[in-house]
């Protein structure tokens, strides 16, 4: 059977020259970057290089670059850590309702510490209200985070104008760029953001392996205590062969490829609202990421449809009421005001580099398909 | 959520969908905690003894995975069989016909059962019969749920 993989925001398929840049650290090249002989150094060196190369295509500087997990870790050092470095100042920290669940348990874990946290709302394609910003900010504020483009929806938060009043007012601003990142425009000086999220497994690099860009004197405390590793802030022995492929995976994303899957996006999505009756588009019509493209296809469920598409080989996701373990609806498309059913009926395709025009083809056939499938045996019809 | 084969082979190749010409009765429902909505048609007529079974069963659903899987499941364990019986069916031969059901998805299953009973009841009120107590509160329940769900969608 034909796959098509349409679920890149979940993860993306690994590049064959990251995977070959890789494979020499798992071979012969296993030293611990710590150790001081000759392989220990072979292994530093490639972690050195991954590091410039990052900071390069952010506008940081190398010793800016904190290696992590992946992306949850690095949001948790980035709220965690600010919250717990500068609780003298103040135990207060602004975020809003759409970022990642990361992020958001990791403000309610800090509410439990007795923190504060503002959550703020966005208006109807998931943009965060600026003036609601302003009037949230307080003296004690000492973090705002908010996401740089949005993992359901897609939309592009303004993070500039953020970065400025957040400036303006002395306090910690940090983004979630994991979708964005050498996807949108990002420059950590020009732009004056304090700390940034990446990882490697949305942009065809390996799983388990991010980074947290922090600005040099930005006041934070490390999450993981040990042997001191990147620059104390994130200890234990580094994930070589993956740092390796992250700066491989970062090297080869270039604007051509963001356009091939823009111009993905826009096929698929021009289709769908073209072919498709009662059919709606979420989240901002223009302000919004290359690779992400969620509808709502009203008198269906969102799950049934993700799985009729299973059965065609068509992978697409759904945040909606019924594919969460708890039945809870999408927090994202709750903050949108959508009607339950828009809801409901919401599914999230995301391309990445590999994906071709004639797959977007068949998938929109497939999809056209099976949307009145399953429409014939609603008794809901839109 | 995963599901078992067997409940994605009833999703995919579903038994008895759609709509049911002239049917005897209608038993449709709605669930408001996750806007579910599903309709079941069945036709009824007396086998040569004289016992009413289900002589046809068809049904329409709004709603996820396992509440397409469980409709499918339900029309088919009570095809052909006597009205009395059709009674008798609980969620937990639906979920157990359908090998399990995710622990969060075993709701699904009461929608419908739910929606066959509401069908026998209509069948049995039309037909000017006698309705046991347990059914008519199990209508009465079910009744203003549906409203619910059905005011939201239209």
């Amino acid at each position: 059977m034909k796959r098509v993989y349409l679920d890149n925001a979940a993860t993306t398929p690994l590049d064959e020259a990251v995977l070959e840049a890789m494979l020499p650290f798992f071979r012969e090249k296993y030293g611990n970057a710590s150790s001081i002989h000759e392989m220990g150094r072979e292994a530093r060196e490639a972690i050195e290089k991954t590091r410039e190369i990052i900071a390069k295509r952010l506008n940081a500087e190398p010793n800016e670059i904190v290696f992590t997990s992946g992306g949850t870790e690095a949001n948790n050092l980035a709220i965690k850590g600010i919250a717990l470095a500068n609780k003298d100042k103040g135990k207060h920290i602004i975020t809003q309702v759409t970022e990642h669940a990361c992020v958001l348990n990791a403000c309610r874990w800090l509410e439990k510490l007795g923190y504060e946290v503002t959550y703020l709302p966005v208006d109807k394609y998931g943009v965060v209200k600026i003036e609601e910003l302003e009037k949230a900010i307080r003296k004690d504020t000492i973090l705002v985070s908010i996401m740089h483009a949005n993992n359901e929806i897609g939309t592009i938060q303004p993070i500039q104008e953020i970065a400025k009043i957040c400036k303006e007012n002395g306090i910690y601003f940090h983004t979630d760029a994991c979708q964005s990142f050498c996807k949108e425009p990002l420059d950590m000086k020009k732009m004056e953001i304090d700390l940034i999220t990446i990882n490697a497994h949305k942009l065809h690099g390996p799983k388990g392996v991010g980074a947290l860009v922090i600005k040099e004197g930005t006041k934070i405390t490390p999450l993981l205590h040990g042997g001191g590793h990147e620059f104390g802030l994130r200890s234990g022995t580094e994930n070589v062969p993956g740092i390796v492929g992250f700066g491989k995976a970062v090297e080869i994303m270039n604007s051509q490829v963001v356009e091939k899957i823009r111009k993905l996006r826009d096929r698929l999505t021009d289709r769908i609202l073209k072919e498709i009756e009662n059919v709606r588009l979420n989240g901002h019509p223009e302000k919004r990421l290359c690779s992400i493209a969620n509808f709502s296809f009203l008198g269906i469920e969102g799950e049934s449809l993700v799985l009729r598409l299973d059965s065609k080989g068509i992978y697409c996701s759904t945040a909606s009421a019924c594919s969460s373990k708890k039945l809870e609806p999408s927090h994202v498309l709750k903050a949108l005001n959508l009607k339950p059913e828009e809801i409901q009926g919401a599914v999230r395709f995301s391309f990445g580099k590999q994906n071709s025009v004639e797959e977007i083809d068949y998938a929109v056939d497939v999809l056209k398909e099976e949307v009145a499938n399953l429409r014939k045996i609603s008794p809901y019809q839109p | 959520m995963i599901y078992n084969k067997k409940v994605l082979e009833h999703f995919t190749n579903p038994r008895n969908a759609g709509e049911l010409k002239d049917p005897d009765a209608i038993g449709k429902v709605g669930n408001i905690v996750c806007g579910d909505v599903l309709w079941i048609y069945i036709k009824v007529k007396k086998d040569k003894d004289g016992k009413e079974i289900i002589d046809d069963i068809k049904f329409k659903t709004f709603g996820c995975v396992a509440a397409i899987a469980t409709s499918s499941i339900t029309t088919e364990l009570v095809k052909g069989k006597p009205v009395e019986e059709a009674l008798k069916i609980t969620e937990k031969d639906i979920v157990k016909a359908l090998g399990g059901l995710p622990k969060a998805k075993v709701h699904c299953s009461l929608l419908a059962v739910r929606a066959l009973r509401e069908a026998i009841y209509q069948y049995l009120k039309k037909s000017g019969r006698e309705i046991p107590e347990w059914l008519e509160k199990e209508h009465e329940r079910i009744e203003k749920q549906t409203d619910a769900v059905e005011k939201r969608l239209c």
